[in-house]
C-alpha cells in the first residue's frame, strides 16, 4: 500500500532540487520569472530578507493567500517559511499544501527554547544551521534538509562561508575520529549520538545541504558549491539586484557550473548592480538573525 | 561502458553510485563535449522546466535528441520521463519528445502525497521493487510500440520503447540496482 510522508519521500525531494537554485518570491510575476529563469523551486514570502530586516517588528509566516497564488503560478516546487517554535504556522502551511517548510530565523522566533517537532508532520522540513552540531539537532527533530544561516539579507556571502567550512571541517573531523571519540565529540557538539555516528562512517549529512543567507552574485553561488553546498538558496540577491531576469539566469547556470571558471566569467558580465550589501560588524549582535534558534 | 549522467540538477549523484555498483563508468554530462563516446545516457530526477530549460541554454537539446534517435540507451526517472515524452498534458515546455507516450506532471499530487509502494514488476522477476514517487508524474497513454512494464493504481510507471526506458519512480534513491541493471543489460545490451 502507498505510506506517505515518509523520511525516504521528504529527504527525497531535496536530493532532486539538488545543484539547483531556489529562490524568494513575493509576487505570482516574481514565481514565474523564478520559474522560467532555470530555478529549481521557490520561496513564496510576503517580505524578502532585506526588507525584513529595514522593517523591523515582529515578522511572521506569510498570509495564506500570497502563497496559494505563487503556488498556482508554478508547477515547481513552493516553499515557504514558519517561525522556529511555531508549529501551528506550520500546520497551517502543511493544509495549504506546500511542498517545503522552513523553520527560519529570518521571521522572529515564537519559541525561544524549542524548535518544531518535524516528525509530526508529513510535510518535509528545512532548517538553519551554523555547525554541525546545530544541523544534527535540526536532524535529529525531522528536518529533512539543512541550509547554512549565513546573515539573511545583507549580500554578504562572510557568514555563509563560515558556517558552510564549519560544518564541512567537523564532518572531516568526525571521519579521522576512533570509535570510541564519537560519544564525546557528541557531547561536546550536543548532538544525538546515532547522528554522529553515521557521519563519522558516511563522512557526509545524512541529509542535503544547501547554502543560504548573502549570496548575491553568481561568484557567491559558486564559491559555495565549490566549498560542498549541494544547491543555492537566493533570497534578496536577485529581486533587490538591478536586473533580476539576468542575475536569476546567471546565478543558475553558475551553480549548474559551479567548477568551470570559463562559464563562470561569462555569466558574470554586464548584470547590473548586485544588492545594496551589508557590512555584518555593522549589525549589532542582538540584530543578527542567525544568533536565532540553537 | 561509459555511461552519461546528465548533470544539470537533481539526483545525478545517486544515479552515478548506483550505476558504478553495476560495474558501470559514468561522466556527469554538462557540456556538448561530454557526450563524445557514450553508451547510454540517464536523465535523473530533478524538475523538468528546469532541465528542459537548462539543456537549451547549454545546447545539449539537440545533440541528445539526435543521439537518441540514432539508437543511444536513455533511461529517464520521474522528471527523465517528463523530458523523454511526446506530450506532457497542458503544457508546452520544452521536452525531447522521443517516446510515444503522454504523460501527467505531478500526477499523484504535491509533495505531501508523495509515497512509497511495492511494485510489481514481472521484467526484474518476482521480489516486489521499491517504488519511491516524489511528485511524480505518470503516463497516462502509450503508443503501440511502447511495452509496460509496471503499472500502479491502473497508472503506468515504468515503460520501454526500444532503447528508452522510463520510471515515474526513483530507484536510484533505494540500494535496488536492478532497474539500473535492467537498463544496462537489457535495454543497452553492454555485457555484464
Amino acid at each position: 500500500m502507498a505510506e506517505t510522508g515518509t523520511w525516504k519521500v521528504k529527504t527525497g525531494l531535496a536530493e532532486m532540487l539538488k545543484g539547483g537554485v531556489i529562490m524568494d518570491v513575493t509576487t505570482p510575476e516574481q514565481a514565474k520569472i523564478a520559474e522560467e529563469a532555470g530555478a529549481c523551486a521557490v520561496m513564496a514570502l510576503e517580505r524578502v530578507p532585506a526588507d525584513i530586516r529595514a522593517a523591523g517588528g515582529v515578522a511572521r509566516m506569510a498570509d495564506p493567500t500570497v502563497i496559494l497564488r505563487i503556488m498556482d503560478a508554478v508547477t515547481i516546487p513552493v516553499m515557504a517559511k514558519a517561525r522556529i517554535g511555531h508549529f501551528v504556522e506550520a500546520q497551517i502551511l502543511e493544509e495549504l499544501g506546500v511542498d517545503y517548510i522552513d523553520e527560519s530565523e529570518v521571521l522572529t522566533p515564537a519559541d525561544e527554547d524549542y524548535h518544531i517537532d518535524k516528525h509530526q508532520f508529513k510535510v518535509p522540513f528545512v532548517c538553519g544551521a551554523r555547525n554541525l552540531g546545530e544541523a544534527l539537532r535540526r536532524i535529529g527533530e525531522g528536518a529533512a534538509m539543512i541550509r547554512t544561516k549565513g546573515e539573511p539579507g545583507t549580500g554578504n556571502i562572510v557568514e555563509a562561508v563560515r558556517h558552510m567550512r564549519m560544518v564541512m571541517g567537523e564532518i572531516r573531523r568526525l571521519s579521522s575520529m576512533s570509535k570510541d571519540e564519537l560519544m564525546t565529540a557528541a557531547k561536546n557538539m550536543a548532538a544525538p549520538y546515532e547522528l554522529v555516528v553515521e557521519v563519522a562512517r558516511t563522512g557526509r549529512l545524512p541529509v542535503v545541504n544547501f547554502a543560504a543567507g548573502g549570496v548575491a552574485t553568481p561568484a557567491d553561488a559558486a564559491l559555495m558549491m565549490q566549498l560542498g553546498s549541494d544547491g543555492i538558496f537566493v533570497g534578496s540577491g536577485i529581486f533587490k539586484s538591478r536586473d533580476p531576469v539576468a542575475r536569476a539566469k546567471a546565478i543558475v547556470a553558475a551553480t549548474t557550473h559551479y567548477n568551470d571558471p570559463k562559464v563562470l566569467a561569462e555569466v558574470s558580465k554586464d548584470l547590473g548592480e548586485a544588492m545594496p550589501g551589508l557590512e555584518i560588524a555593522t549589525i549589532a549582535p542582538e540584530q543578527r538573525m542567525q544568533e536565532r534558534g540553537w | 561502458m561509459l555511461i552519461g549522467v546528465l548533470a544539470m540538477q537533481g539526483a545525478f549523484r545517486e544515479h552515478r553510485l548506483a550505476l558504478e555498483a553495476c560495474g558501470a563508468t559514468c561522466r556527469e554530462i554538462r557540456k556538448p563535449a561530454h557526450l563524445e563516446g557514450l553508451d547510454g545516457l540517464v536523465i535523473p530526477g530533478g524538475e523538468s522546466t528546469t532541465i528542459g530549460k537548462l539543456l537549451h541554454d547549454y545546447e545539449l537539446f539537440v545533440p541528445i535528441r539526435e543521439m537518441g534517435k540514432d539508437g543511444l540507451p536513455i533511461f529517464g526517472t520521474c522528471a527523465g520521463l517528463v523530458m523523454l515524452a511526446r506530450d506532457i498534458e497542458g503544457s508546452n515546455q520544452p521536452r525531447l519528445g522521443l517516446m510515444d507516450i503522454c504523460v501527467i506532471r505531478n500526477a499523484f499530487g504535491r509533495q505531501v502525497h508523495s509515497f512509497e509502494a511495492d511494485l510489481s514488476i514481472p521484467a526484474l522477476g518476482e521480489a516486489p521493487f521499491p517504488g519511491v514517487f516524489i511528485r511524480a508524474p505518470y503516463i497516462n497513454k502509450a503508443g503501440e510500440g511502447v511495452e509496460v512494464l509496471a503499472v500502479f493504481q491502473d497508472h503506468i510507471v515504468m515503460a520501454r520503447q526500444q532503447n528508452l526506458l522510463v520510471t515515474a519512480f526513483h530507484p536510484e534513491l533505494t540500494g535496488d540496482q536492478r532497474v539500473h541493471r535492467y537498463f544496462l543489460h537489457t535495454v543497452a545490451g553492454l555485457p555484464a
